[in-house]
């Protein structure tokens, strides 16, 4: 597995650039992946990062886009308009988690 | 100690814009066989595909406001069914009993609650809200004598076999 310098930190990431060790991630991280991916980090984004963080701590797996609605509370409508097209992708990316497991 | 580093790795989310498009045809109103449309809605959705879904023939009851609660899934006829965990199959002669089709209804909709899958019409409205696209078929609201009024607010219309193959030029299509 490649090793990549963010936001002037070398990080483990996988084929893909999806972080392979969560606890290398940190907010200047995310800033970083979030660009290249052509996200705007609001408010709002922060919050959902937080909770992803947050549940994948509990869980120990990244949340689906139905997870993040019924636990988190963030409507899915929103995660699409947050991060479009992707949101389950795009939130576990800029969160620093592996891509969620779940079907649904 | 200098920490080699590759260069730069960024996921290809948008780029590959394919323009890909799916159909679904959910024709079945039992209980098991709605749920591999939804599913596969709900995942293609995800992945940034616009998604059709055509409700015709049983697969109306999916869309219908007085039945879209009660879908039902009976083991008669399906001869992989087993007990849960098990391998043993169960005689098909000991399916047609009185309250079988409850107990297995009641059965499966406790198993799918349990891995976090929402009931039928709870999921219908996740596709709507992750942009899918619910349309009717117009000879099974004639042959039901159903209207607008009576399914789903958010069905889109309801339209001819030949209304639906003109949309979906070019789409991947899912007949189940």
């Amino acid at each position: 597995m490649p090793v990549i310098e963010i936001a002037g930190k070398p990080v483990n990431v996988n084929e893909e650039g999806f972080l392979t060790v969560p606890s290398e991630w940190n907010e200047e991280i995310a800033k970083v992946l979030a660009s290249q991916i052509g996200v705007e980090l609001t408010p709002r984004h922060w919050e959902v990062i937080k909770f992803l963080r947050e549940d994948f701590e509990k869980e120990g797996e990244s949340a689906t886009s139905r997870h993040t609605q019924t636990a988190g509370g963030f409507p899915i409508k929103e995660q699409f308009e947050l991060f479009p097209k992707k949101p389950a992708k795009k939130m576990s990316y800029i969160a620093g988690l592996p891509k969620p497991k779940g079907c649904v | 100690m200098d920490t080699m580093t590759a260069p730069s790795i960024v996921p290809n989310f948008d780029n590959k814009e394919t323009d890909r498009k799916l159909a679904i045809i959910c024709s079945k109103g039992n209980l098991d066989m709605a749920y591999p449309g939804l599913i596969l809605a709900n995942a293609a959705l995800g992945e940034g595909v616009e998604t059709h879904l055509f409700f015709t023939f049983w697969g109306f009851d999916m869309i219908t406001k007085s039945r879209m609660n009660d879908l039902q899934f009976s083991p008669a006829g399906n001869t992989a069914m087993h007990l849960p965990g098990h391998d043993m199959h169960i005689p098909q002669g000991l399916m047609p009993v009185p309250g079988m089709t409850n107990v297995a209804t009641h059965m499966l909709k406790k198993q799918i609650a349990e891995l976090g899958v929402p009931e039928v019409p709870d999921f219908l409205e996740q596709i709507v809200a992750s942009g899918g696209h619910l349309w009717a078929c117009r000879l099974s609201a004639d042959m039901n004598k159903l209207t607008t009024e009576q399914l789903r607010d958010d069905i889109e219309g309801i339209i001819s076999a030949s209304d639906f193959i003109e949309m979906t030029e070019g789409a991947q299509l899912l007949f189940i």
